[in-house]
């Protein structure tokens, strides 16, 4: 793959909070989201494969992991907009990092300062459980690069 | 006789003028919603919108207070009557087996086996008959069935070598009648079916497909989970083996259901749980089962839970059957209307007959977009497959949104949907 493709979402959480606290209301968060979402390359078809796809989404989505040094980039696409939305945010705050900074990210805080608490609960098929534990997964996989 | 004679009426030209504001003033139907204690929460400061009832309906208090009440109360297990409050608890629970036997038009209610939910009772079935089956007797199975309906069979066919045939939809999502005439000349040993669909709301013309199935000696069973709240059954009509559904999606508690079957059939179904309460005698040489309905409820029942349905049962039967079955299909066909409405809409199998539900999708959305935004607005509907993914396929989708609607549900629900539903058009845009 293409790894220039990992570096294409240039935003961090910090910037990504400031973003989202110009929201006032669930109407423009959710669209901020969307917006979002579409800055993210949209995976081709032959690597929408099943090893790449996350389990634990009502919609299909894929994750992509490369590693230089030890710092970790992800790469995600989705067919639903709020997940997808939903991957950029992740990417803002993992892109970059090490396995301990990974570890140690309070994504709960996070979605909190975003107003997207609610999109946490483990019980939600959006599948952002499934995709925060892929992430620390990979990050602490013993991965040669 | 009281349907037969409504029907008679709504034919009636004149008489439509005067149900029209009838319906009218049903379709607020405050008394009975007030009944609905969760229904008056609010989330993100928008009233709760439920159109969910498909997956389950809500409780009305005087299902809380039963079994609250039998909590208090009458609290023993059943069976064992060796002290008043037991004998009292399985007057109790044994009543409510009269109850549903009177409700669903069995004949005899040793036919009414409490089960924890239409799925245990389909599983039952299924297991209960593994042993008379042979390698390569076919099962058809409905295409519009749940998961619940599906897997069972599955399950047996695997164990013993039969082959399940689908019976295929038409392209309104209907059962393709002609492929069924087809297929019953295979000689089926069982046809499966649902009586609505749970993804669709699609009514199927139950008692002709039965009898169809009967007339080649197959074995039936009905799935009626989604039917038994919104319409009056009657299992001697139909004329089916069996009858499943649950007490939870009609107004009763969870973990309840029933499985109604033909008295002897029934009683030639190997339990598929087996220990307390089945057994006649036990040594450790030979059991000897008890008769039915003990035989095929094994274990300390959900007796609160039975007693819960009961009152869900009551509460049902206190509410006029013209009201219960008209309030829904002037809503139901205001919903569709409504949707129908939209720009970029695409309803799967709405047709005037249906029960219960309407599935749609957005033009290009994902459906799951489409929940999260409405659920945003305190919209309670149900995205995905529908434990139908057979059903998906057939339809060349990975899921829909499904709105629900039960005896609670109001034109203003309707209202607030379509407000939600534009403004997610909206921000989609």
């Amino acid at each position: 793959m293409d790894q220039d493709l990992f570096l294409q979402i240039p935003l961090d959480s910090k910037q990504i909070i400031e973003l989202f606290t110009q929201a006032t209301n669930w109407q423009e968060r959710y669209r901020q989201l969307m917006l979002l979402g579409k800055q993210l390359p949209r995976l081709p078809q032959e690597q929408r494969t099943p090893q790449a796809q996350v389990q634990g989404c009502e919609s299909d989505a894929w994750l992509y992991h490369c590693q230089y040094n030890r710092q970790h980039y992800y790469l995600g696409d989705s067919d639903a907009r709020i997940v997808k939305g939903l991957i950029v945010l992740l990417l803002a705050a993992f892109n970059g990092k090490n396995t301990d900074e990974i570890n140690a990210f309070d994504h709960d805080d996070y979605f909190e300062h975003l107003g997207l608490s609610g999109q946490l609960s483990p019980s939600r098929t959006n599948g952002l459980h499934a995709l925060i534990k892929v992430i620390k997964y990979y990050a602490n996989a013993q991965i040669k690069s | 006789m009281q349907l037969a004679f409504k029907e008679k009426i709504l034919e009636d030209q004149h008489a439509n003028f005067f149900m029209t504001i009838f319906w009218t003033a049903l379709m607020d139907f405050t008394p009975v919603r007030t009944q609905f204690p969760t229904l008056t929460q609010t989330f993100n400061g928008y009233p709760l919108c439920y159109l969910d009832t498909a997956a389950t309906s809500h409780k009305p208090q005087r299902v809380l207070n039963a079994m609250t009440q039998f909590y208090l109360k009458n609290n023993a297990n059943v069976h064992r009557a060796a002290h008043q409050l037991s004998s009292q608890a399985t007057r109790q629970y044994e009543a409510v087996r009269d109850q549903v036997m009177d409700f669903i038009g069995a004949q005899h209610r040793e036919e009414v086996i409490f089960t924890h939910g239409t799925t245990e009772a389909i599983n039952m079935v299924a297991h209960g008959l593994t042993q008379y089956i042979d390698s390569g007797e076919l099962i058809l199975v409905d295409s519009l069935a749940h998961h619940a309906n599906i897997v069972p069979w599955q399950v047996l066919a695997k164990q013993t070598g039969a082959i399940i045939k689908p019976i295929p939809l038409t392209k309104e999502g209907r059962l393709d009648l002609l492929a069924y005439d087809a297929l019953l000349k295979q000689k089926p040993t069982i046809v499966a079916l649902s009586h609505v669909s749970n993804a669709l709301g699609i009514l199927n013309p139950i008692e002709t497909l039965v009898a169809k199935a009967k007339a080649v000696n197959a074995i039936t069973l009905v799935d009626g989970a989604q039917a038994v709240a919104h319409m009056n059954i009657n299992v001697q009509q139909i004329d089916c083996d069996f009858y499943a559904f649950s007490g939870h999606k009609m107004y009763g508690p969870t973990g309840v259901g029933i499985l109604y079957g033909r008295l002897e059939i029934l009683d030639s179904l190997n339990p598929l749980i087996t220990g307390g309460e089945m057994i006649k005698s036990v040594t450790f040489e030979k059991t000897v089962y008890n008769t039915l309905p003990n035989r095929l409820e094994a274990g300390t029942p959900p007796i609160a839970e039975v007693i819960g349905l009961g009152e869900a049962i009551a509460f049902l039967n206190d509410i006029p059957a013209i009201e219960k079955i008209y309030h829904e299909k002037e809503l139901l066909q205001y919903l569709q209307d409504q949707l129908k409405a939209i720009e970029g809409i695409i309803l799967y199998g709405a047709h005037p007959d249906n029960i219960g539900a309407v599935a749609f999708n957005l033009h290009n959305e994902h459906h799951q977009d489409v929940g999260v935004l409405l659920d945003q607005q305190a919209i309670a509907i149900r995205c995905g497959h529908h434990c139908a993914m057979p059903l998906m396929q057939t339809l060349n989708i990975k899921g829909c949104c499904r709105a629900s609607i039960g005896i609670y549900t109001n034109k203003q629900d309707i209202d607030c949907f379509m407000t939600a539903l534009n403004n997610v058009i909206t921000l989609l845009h």
